[in-house]
């Protein structure tokens, strides 16, 4: 460990200046009683912070920021509450593999344990949804735990890392110093693949006749979109994407099958089920995916390339596993795999996909009487096609997943593992603030809006226009949906219409607010709400039945999905 | 699936402090068994050993090291089970006595090679070390003495032979 400066200050000076050696531009928090030391150095300092009005908005716009980005998020909470508010955001983040650093602020160490005023114990609530986490008692500890914290959230499968301060730590002085590299002997991730299992991989790929590829959000964390595009076009191979991995490869590409599992299309499961090689890339076979996991893919063998080694026949036993870092494998996959492909053997294979993809295309009903959410998205799509898309959790998470074509990685920002309601608005307002240059939507149900909508006063005070879109059907639609297919239409607690009137409150936060009641007058309030410059909300009254298809029943194969012309699909 | 049976897992840590709530946590938080836990330093004074036994098929415990690999401050996991090992557990056993009964425990405590540790005016403390088969054993023939008070240490064990699992790829 080298000293690159060795200047006396506080812990909270300190605090600030290892950000900046980390690069840090943003910070999303809230201030509290142990972190005034800190926020006094905010004050005097040029990051850019941005007040949220609840610590779970720092965490999700924390988490938005990097997923937008790919540089690694930061927020920042108080003790006690603050801390504990941050937890919905954490485990989001933990869930989907989001790099992002959560500072806490601590009571003094020497009133740990004796239940102080907004006293937690952080680090033991987070530990199991944290990549690692730290309790810093002293002002001289906290530029390495910083450095290791940025260095553990950013590398291998990355996630979030939790470091909590003391308050003397950070009123303490002492002669600061950062480390130029972090040295943990026991955090090596493995990047590079093993190459004799990648010329493996290629062997098999070269003699599969049925071949498919499943990419998931490892594809976009690892940047190795081009080399997944390189790879799909050399071996002509038909791309299934999960949720997650959704813009890895351009959804309007001629090998694109869609999403596989529950809501996947029908022609990406079939082929699923029906393949003779499953090239699984940064994807965790999730239940979602893989419904009954006895029948699935059961007639293929299976690649798996994955970063963390616990993945690897975690769900479905791989034949082939691969241990690394997606686009370094792919980069030594595309070589080898060049001087071993035949043209034209998937040929059949994608004749038989592509008819599947013709006879049970993605549709739905639409005789104009009502809007329909499909066509909403739809429309999103058709005026701004690049435009970052960050989703609430629902219904309409599902419909943007299928009908938006996303082109592009890091577009679609959705909380996918958690399945958190109320992380969109959030996250897309740290989206925004990482890419400003960009369109940003947050498509919502009225249900998910409801749970962090004082983040308007956010947008609208720091100048952050972020566009909602909320597909008001004034149900929480997707449990709605299923308590008609499963539970004989009791509907227990979901009917929410009418709750809040969205123009007004858009309004009461100083953000515009337009309604949306026919088909003909979406394309003009969403276009009004991008010229305007400003935080909006569009509520849009949408059909109020409309149902999420295709669906396969939780536990089921996924060549069984329900007949859904029973429930008013096609 | 391979048949469940039992695993002894040593696995070196930082010897920070919550390192031991980190892994017993995930046990916990997975679904794995911990049958029997022990935790000391080792050689060197940064790295503790926790040596722990867990019941399960290859796939779970296979799984198990993997997710105990993740924790940062996991430096080595060795699965004892599968190599030539010694493993030992130690257990203090307090047992009421006679006049009558002393002669016949001294006899179990010195068949076993057992030591006598404490000695009251009706009780005796025996130290004894072994594997878990040789405890049980002892423990049964003293039973009928009456147990005042029995603890046993978790297992500890060590790889046979010159190597060390630090080094060992």
């Amino acid at each position: 460990m080298t000293k690159n400066s060795a200047e006396q200050m506080s812990g909270a000076k300190a605090f600030i200046e290892s950000l900046k050696k980390e690069g840090v531009d943003t910070i999303f928090g809230y201030p509290g009683g142990v972190l005034l030391h800190i926020y006094d150095e905010i004050y005097k300092c040029d990051l850019r912070h941005i007040l949220v009005r609840h610590e779970q908005a720092a965490a999700h716009a924390a988490d938005g920021y990097a997923r937008a980005t790919g540089k690694t998020g930061v927020c920042l909470a108080t003790s006690g509450p603050g801390a504990t508010n941050l937890v919905t955001g954490i485990a989001t983040a933990h869930m989907d593999s989001v790099p992002m650093v959560a500072f806490t602020g601590q009571v003094s160490s020497f009133l740990i344990g004796n239940d102080a005023f907004q006293e937690a114990n952080i680090t033991g609530i987070t530990l199991p949804i944290t990549k690692h986490n730290y309790l810093v008692q002293k002002a001289e500890n906290i530029p390495k735990s910083i450095k290791e914290a940025f260095h553990i959230a950013s590398t291998g499968r990355t996630g979030p890392v939790l470091v909590d301060i003391t308050r003397d730590a950070t009123v303490n002085e002492f002669k600061f110093s950062y480390p130029d590299k972090v040295e943990l002997r026991s955090y090596k991730p493995t990047v590079k693949g093993n190459i004799q299992q990648i010329k493996k991989a290629a062997a098999m790929i070269a003699a599969a006749k049925k071949p498919i590829i499943y990419a998931g959000g490892g594809v976009i964390s690892a940047g190795a979109s081009s080399e997944l595009y390189k790879l799909a076009e050399l071996i002509n191979a038909p791309v299934t994407t999960t949720l997650m991995g959704l813009g890895a490869f351009p959804m309007d590409h001629p090998l694109f099958i869609g999403m596989p599992g529950m809501h996947g299309t029908k022609y990406a499961n079939f082929s699923i089920q029906d393949s003779d090689l499953l090239i699984a890339v940064g994807a965790r076979f999730d239940d979602r995916v893989t419904g009954k996991i006895s029948s699935f893919a059961s007639g293929a063998k299976i690649i798996h390339i994955d970063i963390d080694p616990a993945e690897i026949s975690k769900n479905v036993t791989a034949d082939l596993p691969i241990v690394g870092d997606a686009k370094s494998i792919l980069n030594d996959l595309l070589p080898v795999m060049a001087e071993k492909v035949t043209s034209g053997k998937t040929s059949d294979w994608l004749k038989r996909v592509n008819q599947w993809k013709k006879e049970y295309p993605l549709a739905y009903k639409d005789d104009g009487s009502t809007i329909k959410p499909q066509f909403v998205i739809e429309t999103l799509c058709e005026i701004a096609p690049d435009a970052i898309v960050a989703t609430e959790v629902g219904q309409h998470q599902m419909w943007t997943a299928q009908y938006f074509k996303f082109k592009k990685p890091r577009k679609l920002i959705t909380s996918g593992g958690l399945g958190t309601m109320g992380y969109g608005l959030p996250a897309a307002m740290g989206a925004k603030v990482g890419c400003p240059d960009q369109i940003v939507f947050d498509v919502a149900g009225d249900g998910s809006f409801q749970m962090n909508s004082q983040e308007l006063a956010t947008l609208v005070a720091n100048d952050i226009p972020v566009i909602s879109v909320i597909l008001n059907n004034g149900y929480l639609g997707m449990v709605r949906q299923w308590q008609e297919l499963f539970y004989d239409c009791h509907y227990s607690h979901t009917d929410i219409v009418d709750s809040v009137d969205f123009v007004k409150l858009a309004e009461a936060y100083g953000a515009l607010g337009l309604r949306v009641e026919k088909k003909s007058e979406l394309k003009e309030a969403v276009q009004t709400a991008i010229k305007s410059g400003r935080p909006t909300v569009i509520d849009v009254r949408i059909d109020r039945g409309e149902n999420v298809f295709p669906m396969v029943p939780a536990g089921a194969a996924i060549n069984e999905p329900i007949d859904e012309r029973k429930y008013g699909g096609i | 699936m391979t048949e469940m049976q039992s695993h002894t897992l040593s696995i070196l840590v930082e010897n920070h402090s919550g390192v031991l709530t980190r892994v017993a946590a995930l046990f916990a938080r997975r679904g794995y068994n911990i049958d029997s836990l022990a935790v000391g330093r080792t050689e060197d004074p940064d790295v503790s050993r926790i040596t722990i036994v867990a019941y399960g098929d290859d796939a779970v415990i296979e799984q198990v090291i993997k997710q105990l690999y993740k924790l940062i401050e996991v430096i080595k996991v060795v699965d004892l089970s599968k190599e030539e090992h010694v493993d030992r557990e130690l257990a203090l056993i307090k047992v009421g006595t006679t006049s009558e009964t002393r002669a016949d425990i001294l006899q179990i405590v010195d068949i076993f090679r057992a030591k006598i540790v404490d000695v009251g005016s009706n009780t005796m403390m025996i130290e004894i070390t072994g594997d878990g088969e040789k405890i049980s054993a002892i423990e049964k023939l003293l039973r009928p003495f009456g147990i005042k008070e029995l603890v046993r240490t978790g297992k500890v064990g060590l790889s046979r032979g010159p190597k060390d699992i630090v080094k060992e790829k």
